[in-house]
């Protein structure tokens, strides 16, 4: 006879229902939805869910839901178009505090959510998006820290009065000859005093010439580099927040390179030109004798003086003359003023910045300052039928504050409302700081019509596939058969569920991976199926022969699966986007076929066969 | 139903085998010196552009519009559908990405009056390529040497190690070499599909081992290449089955899946195909010459009965 234990039953009931209850949002469809957040100043609360309702109403864009969650707006549409048409109408309602981004919301229902259960969710080839692999040019920033170590030299031994041959640079060392071992000796410590811990300094004779040669040390080296992405990093953030994106990805790979994912983003062109664009800082003087709004109506600005506007689109007069710009800001952050408690942000300057400023702040204390933020993009446009790269600049002043005292390397700003706003400041000064230059190494664009074409061949494919191996299982095993198409479709729920439960993004290639496993996942059936009928040729009793086809297919069915698996987790390991989304489908199908093959079907053998005395199979 | 007791004599046209495999091998290996492989963006870097356009596209309209806005070594083909059109740039050096996408988007709008929707764009720097390249080499060889060390454990004699890896290679070398004669453009999606070839091939290769060491030790009195027969003979019914339905899935998804998983289904699809055959012919002929024996599996039979006592 062949039964199986209580506990085997309910284990494998167990996971059934685990699959299907992980399965089951992916039956739910994702509803095209605007994700509504606020960006500075403003508060995405009931009066914006209200204005936003009304707005539509008036237009007429059918919505079927607007709901406030975690300081977020949600509204969700029945198609794409009326999505796209709000967006456009949201956008120009809400004005710049706010950031409207498309969006696909699950429509789980509550009790499912409760669950942690959410459907899989759609890698860029399926849903349509942009992938971009960055790279940061770190042979510029060595020449741009060692530009600048040669100027603070020259400073530093003039302002120690040790005359100097030359100072120069080559690509990785900064050298500085002298006319004699005894002035060299002088500079060297005078060197080694101001850069301890960032260079390492050699002396060469040279010609008759004694010179240092000073190269910058690897951890300084690596600190720098380190910075140079993040900066990046942090600059893009900033920069994809403007094109309106839920969920967007962008994360250091590798020590140089940044990746920038943005799903369902259809105007390509607009998100390389944002992506592209280059921030720079300024500080300058307030001029506060005269009247920004009588300059700002009547277009009369006094003279040395240039009319900005502030965030909150205030017109404010600075002096034409710059005091610093945003090259020599080395680091900025966000915290707290130990004096009055409030939020503040520290800015970190280089030894060259630090002199400037110091000499600009030492002549304007107690007069007021402001931070100008300047982004450049380059737009092109077609001028007399030429397509030209007209460079656009936008200027905005970002901060305001009053110089209390001479400011050095390191300074602080206080008087902020909010730790949010000290934050926001910080951020966009470290955007504003001299950045490494990065160019894009990889691209991949999915229009929205490849997406969803995608989608449905994959589902095609898998569906088709699917059929056509359970029409035969059928009727080459007939009842087994219909035991192994029980357990492939256990397989596919198992799969799915994986998926979604690890949030495990799904992709053309791993479809083809679903599909790869429907095809092999018999495979464990039809070696045990040929056992079996193969022990009922050598004469042993059908229940006999269900036990030892089992029990001798066992091994076979491992080693063949471990196998595969080897080379599937070689994919995973070293392979790259497409290839690792074809890997971890089929990882996961391998495995749960193994589960569903050979402890599902057998459970479903015995409960139908276990108990009976047979003089026949139908296999 | 079929099989009452299949009865090939396999392994009596082994050395006709042999000679097939060596020829299919050396065209293959031909083929690869004198036509190289069409390899996609992926490995050389590059661009593709596909786009749709509102009719049937005009080839040789699109390329001459290319050529006029200096993009004359533009490869122009049709996928799909005659409406789309894919279009592959060879890398330039000094080239912004973003703006040469831009820039054929742009000609290939003006081209007609309902104008061209933007498929996908795909860029590849050249140093991307290189390292895709170098990373998915890596990939095969660590596959190889992992089932390669898996096999010789749970198998114990080095020859069964050895005839699996012969299998491996001679079906890669073969479905790499379909790719070359046609001239089908290899990616990264057939390089995933090759890996997944290593595994199922060698999946095949292990079913039939499996049967051989057993029948090693039930049929004490017969030769090798009795035993190999016998045991391909038993097993000849799953492996057909097994590939068929995989093949089954493989044409829905070659069919229906759309050109950019077509390489990816062809190579499996060939793949398979060789890959059964090799576990038969290459495998077991490889035990053969290797001189495997039944005193060579004298462990693993300690081992088995060990196992196999209730």
């Amino acid at each position: 006879m062949n039964r199986y234990p209580l506990w085997k039953y309910l284990l494998i009931l167990a996971v059934v229902v685990g699959g299907i209850l992980y399965a089951l949002p992916n039956r739910y469809p994702q509803d095209p939805a605007l994700q509504i957040s606020a960006t500075r100043g403003v508060e995405v609360n009931e009066t914006v869910s209200q204005r936003v309702a009304n707005v539509l109403e008036q237009v007429g864009v059918a919505y079927k839901e607007v709901s406030l969650e975690q300081e977020q707006l949600l509204v969700r549409f029945h198609d794409v178009d009326d999505q796209l048409k709000a967006q456009d109408i949201v956008r120009n309602v809400l004005g710049s505090g706010y950031i409207v981004a498309l969006n696909l919301a699950p429509s789980t229902p509550e009790w499912l959510q409760a669950f942690n259960a959410r459907p899989m969710s759609l890698g860029l080839d399926l849903r349509g998006g942009v992938h971009f692999l960055m790279q940061v040019d770190m042979d510029e920033v060595l020449a741009k820290t060692l530009e600048r170590n040669e100027g603070e030299f020259r400073t530093l031994l003039i302002e120690n009065n040790i005359p100097y041959e030359d100072v120069s640079r080559t690509e990785e060392a900064v050298l500085a000859s002298f006319a004699s071992a005894a002035l060299r000796e002088r500079a060297l410590d005078a060197l080694r005093g101001e850069y301890r811990d960032d260079m390492a300094f050699d002396s060469l004779e040279v010609d008759g010439a004694f010179r240092i040669e000073a190269r910058v040390r690897e951890e300084a080296l690596q600190e720098i580099r380190n910075f140079a992405v993040q900066q990046n990093v942090t600059a893009l953030r900033k920069r994809v927040n403007e094109l309106g994106v839920a969920e967007p990805l962008i994360q250091q790979a590798g020590e140089d390179r940044v990746v920038v994912q943005l799903p369902g983003v259809q105007d390509t062109a607009r998100a390389k030109e944002i992506l592209g664009k280059t921030a720079t800082l300024e500080f300058r003087l307030v001029n506060e004798g005269a009247d920004a709004y009588e300059a700002q109506a009547t277009g009369r600005v006094p003279a040395g003086d240039r009319l900005y506007l502030d965030r909150q689109g205030q017109p404010i007069l600075l002096k034409r003359r710059v005091m610093l710009t945003g090259d020599y800001i080395i680091d900025a952050q966000s915290g707290i003023d130990t004096e009055s408690g409030g939020p503040s942000v520290t800015i970190t300057l280089d030894g060259k910045g630090a002199r400037l400023f110091s000499k600009a702040s030492g002549e304007n204390v107690k007069r007021l300052m402001a931070v100008v933020f300047i982004e450049t993009q380059t737009e092109t446009r077609m001028i007399n039928g030429e397509r030209v790269n007209v460079p656009i600049k936008i200027e905005e002043v970002i901060n305001v504050a009053r110089i209390q005292e001479q400011l050095g390397k390191r300074f602080q700003i206080t008087g902020l409302d909010s730790s949010r706003e000290a934050a926001d400041l910080a951020l966009l000064l470290r955007a504003g700081a001299l950045a490494a230059p990065m160019q894009i190494v990889e691209e991949r664009t999915i229009g929205p019509s490849l997406g969803k074409d995608n989608i449905e061949r994959g589902f095609k494919s898998v569906v088709i596939g699917f059929v056509l191996v359970m029409i035969f299982m059928a009727l080459y095993y007939r009842v087994f058969g219909l035991i192994a198409n029980l357990a492939l479709t256990a397989n596919l729920l198992l799969i799915v569920a994986a998926l979604s439960l690890f949030q495990a993004t799904l992709t053309l290639p791993g479809i083809a991976g679903i599909v790869l496993t429907v095809g092999m996942a018999v495979d464990a059936n039809v070696l045990i199926f040929e056992r079996i009928r193969e022990e009922l040729r050598n004469g042993v009793s059908p229940q006999a022969a269900i036990r030892a086809g089992y029990d001798k297919a066992l091994s076979t069915i491992a080693d063949a699966n471990i196998t595969t698996l080897i080379a599937a987790i070689a994919l995973i390991v070293i392979g790259t986007g497409p290839v690792q989304g074809f890997a971890v489908t089929l990882s996961i199908g391998i495995v749960s076929s193994m589960f569903t093959a050979i402890m599902g079907t057998r459970a479903v053998v015995n409960l139908i066969y276990g108990n009976r005395r047979l003089k026949r199979l139908a296999i | 139903m079929p099989n009452a007791k299949t009865r090939i004599d396999f392994m009596a046209v082994r050395k006709s085998a042999l000679a097939l495999s060596l020829v299919l091998i050396v065209i293959s290996i031909g083929s690869l010196f004198v036509n190289g492989l069409n390899l996609g963006i992926d490995f050389t870097g590059g661009t593709s552009i596909e786009v749709r356009f509102q009719q049937p596209a005009d080839l040789g309209q699109v390329r001459s519009v290319l050529a006029e806005g200096g993009f004359d070594k533009a490869i122009v083909q049709n996928v799909d559908t005659a409406r789309d059109v894919l279009i592959r740039l060879a890398p330039r050096p000094g080239e912004d990405s973003a703006e040469l996408s831009n820039e054929v988007l742009q000609l290939l709008r003006n081209m007609t009056e309902g104008g061209a929707e933007m498929r996908s764009v795909d860029f590849v720097g050249p140093q991307v390529g290189e390292e895709l390249r170098d990373r998915g080499g890596i990939a095969i060889l660590v596959a190889l040497a992992g089932i390669l060390l898996y096999v010789w454990v749970r198998f114990i004699h080095w020859g069964f190690s050895v005839g699996s890896v012969l299998a491996l290679v001679h079906d890669v070398i073969i479905t790499v070499g379909v790719f070359s004669l046609a001239r089908i453009s290899f990616d990264l999606t057939v390089l995933a599909a090759i890996l997944a070839v290593i595994g199922y091939s060698l999946n095949d290769t292990i079913v039939v081992f499996d049967r051989v060491r057993e029948n090693f030790r039930l049929m004490r009195k017969a030769e090798p290449p009795e035993v190999l027969n016998t045991s391909i003979n038993q097993m000849l019914t799953r492996t057909l089955i097994t590939s068929g339905t995989t093949l089954l899935v493989l044409f829905a998804l070659l069919i229906f899946g759309g050109d950019n998983i077509f390489g990816f289904a062809l190579a499996l699809v060939v793949g398979i195909v060789v890959g059964t055959y090799s576990s038969i012919y290459i495998a077991s002929n490889a035990l053969i010459m290797l001189g495997v024996t039944k005193q060579d599996l004298m462990p693993v039979e300690k081992e088995g009965e060990g196992e196999e006592t209730p």
